[in-house]
């Protein structure tokens, strides 16, 4: 366990010890407040336009503002996943500090999880920074928290998953621009498949609607807890965390 | 303490390292030499476990590296060829780190981070970035982290490579020291430090092993003759001849005349055969002065071109 937490702990902090930390956040943070700023602008204007048209019911803040707002972030998520993940694995084997790792007494699943530790708590971080603009709206309305909290496990559970899977494309090489394409190239692929359930035909269909990461965080956005979006989530967590496993041990393969 | 038996790795159809086998005792400094692409970083990352052998075990303290990975890596301290330094930490966290992943007790990690950093001099930049020093501060930042934990088994790949001479100097002293309490494997393209640090020397050409000896016999194995230089008192002429009728003497060269009647002699006689009494009584018998005599040893860098070069003919 010590050597779980002195990974992710070093880990952890070098991205802070970099600019890397701050530009990651601070993209996130400028792209999903456009949006944030977008919705909010437009939700504005529909419940000014409903106010003089003395309509009885009141907008609801949650289906025009919070769940377009948490779809949003689950696509530009998409995005800064590989900026998280590049540095994972790759980074040691380009200055050798996986030989440091690789001759200590570790297990290869220490090593694996403490950095998954570290690019994952990274996310949550940059995640929990989004909640300062929902602050604002339950300061000033009042719109329903459970849903917001589902959304948020949502992206908690839709994150370890693609996290994980950067972690895993990061341990296949040694360089990062590598790594961070071929994760963006993942996450476009898991996110792009759903676009085409409705050209195909209908078994296909529902594979490719399976295997669509976005799609199982739609019933979270909703505040529905659906069973089987967790077991995709985890499942395909501990399938990336696997492979990476095996990455790292394939360097122990005779050959 | 460490034994490779029928050490090889392939890669791909490449014969990297080709049937190793050597001991090195427990406080002995083995010399790990050979010229570069020799295999020597493949068989130091195989005993540390980086890398699996295609054929062939490695055992350290009895553990097998490849069935028993942590607990050889548990006594192992090994610096790769490039320190594996993460250069946006300061020194002091980064030796922290390196102490909780080798299971120092965490009441203990203080007293062994400033162990370490005494013994390898660098108690000044602890609060340094590594990213800021010198190559040779990063070498030795290397060193402490190898030393952390104080393992028995001590593995240097290179250890004085892109030093100055000074440092070059300091760090050979530093593994001179460590001996004893630790049995030390050290790779090395540069003969002289053989000869300054080892105590046995195993020479690899091209992944198969050349030579294992102390670098004393190995200097006297590999002579095929001796040699010894003389400078004496007397008329050159008859000198030579007389020297030639000498039982044992291959052959007699005057290499240089210095003043009147003064000369060097370089005299070869068979290997193994002392004949500087001889030669003493001779030239005494014949009342010439006898001004100097040494016994000239053939340098390990000899030895080592005559080993890399003539491969083939050895085997």
């Amino acid at each position: 366990m010590r050597n779980i937490i002195s990974i992710f702990k070093r880990d952890f902090r070098s991205y802070f010890t970099s600019p890397v930390a701050y530009v990651v956040i601070g993209l996130f943070l400028l792209v999903s407040g456009i949006f944030y700023y977008l919705l909010f602008s437009s939700f504005m204007q529909y419940s000014y336009a409903a106010m003089m048209q003395q309509q009885g019911v009141p907008i609801n803040v949650n289906l025009m503002m919070i769940r377009p707002f948490l779809l949003n972030i689950s696509v530009i998520i998409l995005f800064m996943i590989p900026m998280i993940t590049m540095r994972a694995f790759s980074e040691d084997k380009k200055n050798g500090t996986i030989e440091l790792l690789l001759t200590a007494p570790l297990s290869n699943w220490q090593i694996v999880v403490g950095k998954f530790l570290a690019t994952y708590i990274f996310y949550v971080v940059m995640l929990g920074a989004t909640a300062l603009f929902l602050v604002f709206l339950f300061w000033w309305g009042n719109p329903e928290l459970v849903p917001v909290l589902m959304g948020y496990l949502g992206l908690l559970l839709m994150g370890a998953a693609l996290i994980a899977a950067g972690n895993f494309i990061s341990s296949l090489t040694e360089n990062q621009i590598v790594a961070a394409v071929g994760t963006f190239g993942l996450t476009m692929f898991l996110w792009i498949v759903g676009f085409s359930i409705d050209f195909t035909g209908k078994i296909p269909g529902k594979v490719l609607e399976y295997l669509s990461i976005v799609t199982h965080f739609e019933d979270f956005s909703k505040g529905i807890f659906d069973t089987s979006h967790l077991v995709f989530y985890v499942s395909f967590t501990f399938l990336m965390l696997y492979l990476t496993y095996q990455s790292i041990e394939s360097s122990r393969w005779r050959s | 303490m460490i034994e490779v038996t029928g050490l090889s790795k392939k890669f791909g159809d490449v014969r990297a390292v080709d049937d190793l086998t050597f001991q090195v005792k427990k406080g002995e400094i083995l010399g790990f030499l050979g010229p570069n692409a020799a295999g020597k970083t493949t068989t130091m990352r195989m005993i540390t476990g980086f890398i699996p052998a295609s054929s062939g075990t490695v055992s350290v303290a009895g553990f097998d590296v490849f069935h028993k990975p942590l607990e050889v890596k548990r006594r192992i301290g090994y610096l790769p060829e490039n320190p594996p330094l993460y250069q946006d930490m300061r020194v002091e966290d980064y030796l922290r780190f390196v102490a909780a992943i080798k299971g120092v007790k965490r009441r203990s990690v203080d007293v062994e981070i400033y162990r370490v950093a005494e013994k390898s001099a660098i108690t000044l930049i602890l609060d340094s970035f590594i990213a800021s020093l010198s190559k040779g501060f990063k070498q030795r930042v290397g060193l402490a982290q190898a030393l952390i934990g104080d393992p028995p088994v001590l593995i240097f790949d290179e250890p004085t490579i892109g030093l100055d001479p000074r440092q070059i100097i300091e760090v050979r002293e530093l593994i001179k020291n460590l001996a004893h309490e630790h049995t030390v494997i050290l790779s090395t393209h540069i003969l002289p430090e053989v000869s300054m640090t080892c105590d046995r020397v195993v020479i690899i050409n091209e992944g198969r092993l050349v030579a294992v000896d102390t670098p004393e016999n190995l200097t006297a194995r590999l002579k095929g003759s001796e040699s010894i230089r003389l400078e004496i008192e007397g008329p050159s002429d008859e000198i030579m001849r007389v020297l030639q009728a000498i039982p044992k003497i291959r052959s007699v060269g005057c290499s240089a005349t210095r003043k009147h009647e003064i000369s060097e002699y370089i005299i070869e006689t068979d290997l193994g055969a002392d004949i500087r009494r001889d030669l003493a009584a001779t030239i005494v018998k014949n009342g010439w002065g006898l001004l100097e005599m040494k016994t000239e040893k053939l340098s390990l860098e000899d030895i080592f071109l005559k080993l890399t070069t003539s491969e083939e003919r050895m085997n």
